[in-house]
């Protein structure tokens, strides 16, 4: 890998993630540097104290809809989202249109990515040909093409054969075949949770057994093929249990879940709003609170977002019409700092991990610390700082978020891309006086 | 991978871009103090209680429920004496959009808003050629454009009319049953009929209701309503036609038919589709009639007085014997003949609210203003949160 020369930059009284303590970060040329005694000209100082650095975030589950659905997101909107959001990797489902599942399409993905620039862009493909189930994938091209991982994700693998045959042809990759759990004869016409909002409001539900039923089945055909299984989007409860129960058997089978999950239930659906509306639904109080004890004894492997944008017309219909799923790449780590870290559920370090190291070793992908020595894919955040949530101020075209005017507590500051500013939160509210180059206090 | 990055926002050299407001990287938060949408404006607007609307029986104040039903009585009694139309509605045009058939619903409302002098548009379309919600928005907004006051929506998606009164501007929505949601002016009747029967009296009643509730608006509908009214409820049926937590709408469950109806005030039977065969619900009709079928034996069961209702059309030997449905428990015809009565009722209290935007509508309209403003998204009126 290399990286343009860049300046060397100071982030003065910086916090560690993970350890607490203070100190100087120093990035130059795109990786972390020992932090020099005397900075020479033409360093850049920052005044950082209060912020948190870590290294930047990982989303592996994202819809960045091209190719295709360009009117709900596009790779550059989608990239700029991931970069607001503090991250600076993320793996993006091939649910588009042509779903991607020729090697032509990864790298297709890949070059967009690059070419955008806000943050590296790791394709999925798809494990069967145009996501239907029938056929598989050319798994082993897709792999050397780039694709980070296989998933039908937006429809399950119904047969069981053909999971079977999948697990069994992309173990050679080293890479998982990320499953969305549902049982689609169980799920029916469901639209949300089953459960009292559902009977209330008339809505078709969708058992939490949709989901569970599934990860029992992918969990015992991970043990016959010997395959990496990787659970998507966790929601209910009996899933949480399947997958401490596939851990206890010793299989490889990894899972992940989102902050909707952790933070609502189906009541957020209230009169019909479409924004809490995606699939898996938001599940009982039973279900979160069975998440977040997944996330604190460490069943869950790492968290991702489901970032699923839709345009406003779309989920401007009546409920049983408006498609699946909500935007989370800008929330993440506010609700994450809020809901997680801020109700005492998981420390700091942890809740970061479960966004940086834990999906980078899911994933394969190479490690990325705030050490020297390292690439600098950095996030700096203010743990502190409250804001609200305003749809309109979001990088993703998508608006379609149930969090909407929620006050968060933890803000992102900025986002470095091999050394890069890719994301510069409120520059004017934070710009101080400029110091003259090199003028180290 | 990737090598060639581009910053995306430029920095000025040498520039502190971080504040030094922060402290420490530990967080110390109570639960709840944060993550609660800013309620700094008026509570959500609640469609339930705008006037302007009539979407659902859910919501509503018992005062209105018997204000309701007193004013359909007193139409009862002058529609009874067939006398020529009056002018209550002159100059109020009524739209009915029907998106799902349904002749015995439309004509009721149709003969009630023309014995009211309301100008009435039939707009029927099946839901093959307009189960789109955005193109019944804009058919919806051409007779709002065209001037009409009230629209009266019957739709298979559930929250449908919900949904249309929050897009609409001036005109009143009225809701003739959306999918599995509710059926209010069929559940208004209900109360009325059970209210003759019963001498006004609903506390201290019980209504078992009896089929598929999964499927059911009328369910919905007669649950919301009887027990803000202080009825018992207890609804009954095969277990795959009783929907999940139903108990916390304010009802009982008996797996017995026989326990449901025994001393029990009434009896709805819920019309069966056949639909639920071919979809696996259920084995067999035959085998639904011998287990759920209301027989003259176990409508013996009821208190003496009991009655026995059914939205129709009834499936004669399914959900009822000839007897029962012809015998002198029932009430079916007096509830078809009541329907005409309760939305003349529905009809001009929805009128009454458009026609003086004053009051209450227009504090409600200016709340819904104030909400969109802060709110920054379309639709919040709803109450984003969990809370409902």
């Amino acid at each position: 890998m290399s990286f343009e020369k860049t300046a060397l930059m100071l982030f003065r009284d910086v916090t560690h993630w993970r350890t607490g303590e203070r100190f100087t970060l120093a990035v130059q040329d795109g990786v972390v540097v020992p932090a020099p005694a005397r900075p020479g000209p033409g360093a850049r100082v920052f005044e950082a104290r209060g912020a948190v650095v870590a290294p930047g975030l990982v989303d592996v589950h994202v819809h960045l809809r091209e190719p295709g659905q360009s009117a709900k997101e596009t790779i550059d909107s989608g990239t700029r989202a991931a970069a607001a959001g503090g991250f600076t990797s993320i793996a993006c489902m091939p649910n588009t249109d042509p779903v991607v599942d020729t090697p032509a399409w990864v790298e297709w993905v890949q070059r967009h990515g690059e070419a955008a620039g806000h943050c590296h862009v790791l394709p999925i493909a798809a494990v069967t040909v145009g996501q239907r189930g029938e056929q598989l994938a050319p798994l082993e091209a897709l792999a050397r093409a780039g694709a980070v991982a296989f998933s039908d994700d937006g429809r399950p693998v119904t047969s069981a054969a053909m999971m079977r045959r999948a697990l069994e042809y992309a173990r050679p990759t080293g890479r998982p075949i990320i499953c969305h759990e549902e049982d689609p004869t169980l799920k029916g016409d469901g639209v949300m949770n089953e459960g009292f909002t559902a009977t209330r409001l008339g809505l078709r539900g969708i058992p939490a057994a949709a989901e569970s039923v599934m990860c029992r089945r992918d969990s015992d055909l991970a043990e016959l093929t010997g395959g990496r299984v990787h659970f998507a989007h966790l929601s209910a409860s009996a899933s949480f249990d399947a997958l401490r129960d596939a851990k206890r058997r010793g299989l490889r089978v990894t899972g992940e879940t989102c902050p909707h999950y952790w933070v609502l239930t189906d009541e957020a659906v209230g009169d019909y709003d479409t924004h809490a509306k995606m699939n898996p639904p938001l599940r009982s109080d039973h279900d979160r609170e069975a998440c977040i004890a997944a996330i604190a004894d460490g069943t869950i492997d790492c968290f991702a977002t489901d970032h699923a944008p839709h345009t406003a017309d779309e989920k401007a219909k009546p409920f049983t019409d408006a498609p699946f799923g909500i935007v989370g790449l800008e929330t993440a780590l506010g609700l994450t700092l809020t809901h997680l870290v801020g109700a005492g559920h998981v420390t700091l370090a942890r809740a970061i991990e479960l966004w940086t190291d834990a999906p980078r070793r899911v994933f394969g992908l190479p490690p990325v610390s705030v050490e020297a020595g390292s690439r600098a894919d950095l996030v700096l955040f203010d743990p502190q700082a409250e804001w609200t949530v305003d749809p309109e101020r979001f990088q993703s075209k998508g608006r379609n978020t149930p969090f909407a005017g929620w006050r968060l507590r933890g803000r992102v500051l900025a986002t470095l891309l091999g050394g890069r500013f890719t994301h510069v939160a409120d520059a004017a509210r934070f710009e101080r006086p400029a110091v003259p180059a090199g003028a180290a206090r | 991978m990737t090598s060639e990055m581009v910053a995306a926002v430029p920095t000025p050299p040498g520039a502190g871009i971080f504040s030094t407001s922060g402290t420490s990287a530990g967080v110390a938060t109570a639960p709840g103090e944060l993550g609660i949408p800013r309620q700094d404006g008026p509570p959500p607007v609640s469609h339930a209680a705008d006037p302007r609307h009539f979407l659902g029986l859910e919501g509503l104040t018992r005062p209105t429920l018997l204000t309701l039903l007193a004013d359909a009585a007193r139409e009862r009694e002058w529609l009874k004496h067939g006398e020529p139309n009056r002018r209550d509605l002159a100059g109020v045009t009524v739209v009915l959009a029907f998106i799902e058939d349904s002749t015995r619903t439309r004509t009721s409302f149709e003969i009630a808003a023309q014995r009211l002098g309301a100008n009435t548009v039939v707009f029927a379309s099946g839901a093959s050629s307009l189960n789109k919600g955005e193109t019944l928005l804009d058919t919806v907004r051409l007779f709002e454009a065209m001037g009409a006051a009230l629209v009266v929506v019957r739709h298979p998606s559930s929250g449908a009319p919900a949904w249309l009164a929050r897009q609409l501007e001036s005109i009143g929505v009225l809701n003739a049953g959306d999918g599995m949601h509710e059926h209010p002016t069929q559940g208004l009747l209900d109360l009325l009929t059970l209210q003759d029967a019963w001498q006004g009296r609903f506390e201290g009643r019980r209504l078992a209701i009896v089929g598929d509730i999964s499927h059911s608006r009328v369910a919905r509908s007669a649950i919301a309503g009887l027990t803000t009214l202080g009825c018992r409820v207890t609804v009954c049926g095969p277990g795959t036609l009783v929907p999940a937590d139903v108990e916390e709408l304010g009802c009982e469950v008996s797996d017995s038919l026989e326990d449901a109806l025994a001393g029990a005030d009434g009896v709805m039977a819920l019309r069966l589709q056949r639909e639920r065969m071919e979809t696996g619900l259920l084995p067999a009709i035959s085998e639904y009639a011998r287990l759920w079928g209301l027989t003259p034996e176990r409508v013996d069961l009821l208190a003496p007085e009991g009655v026995v209702l059914h939205p129709g059309p009834v499936n004669r030997g399914v959900e009822m014997a000839h007897e029962v449905a012809d015998g002198p428990r029932s009430r079916i015809l007096t509830q078809v003949a009541n329907g005409v009565a309760v939305r003349c009722a529905v009809l001009r209290r929805c009128a009454d609210a458009i026609r003086r935007p004053h009051g209450f509508t227009a504090a409600l309209a200016a709340a819904a203003a104030s909400t969109s403003t802060s709110a920054s998204t379309s639709g919040a009126a709803g109450g984003r949160e969990g809370s409902r």
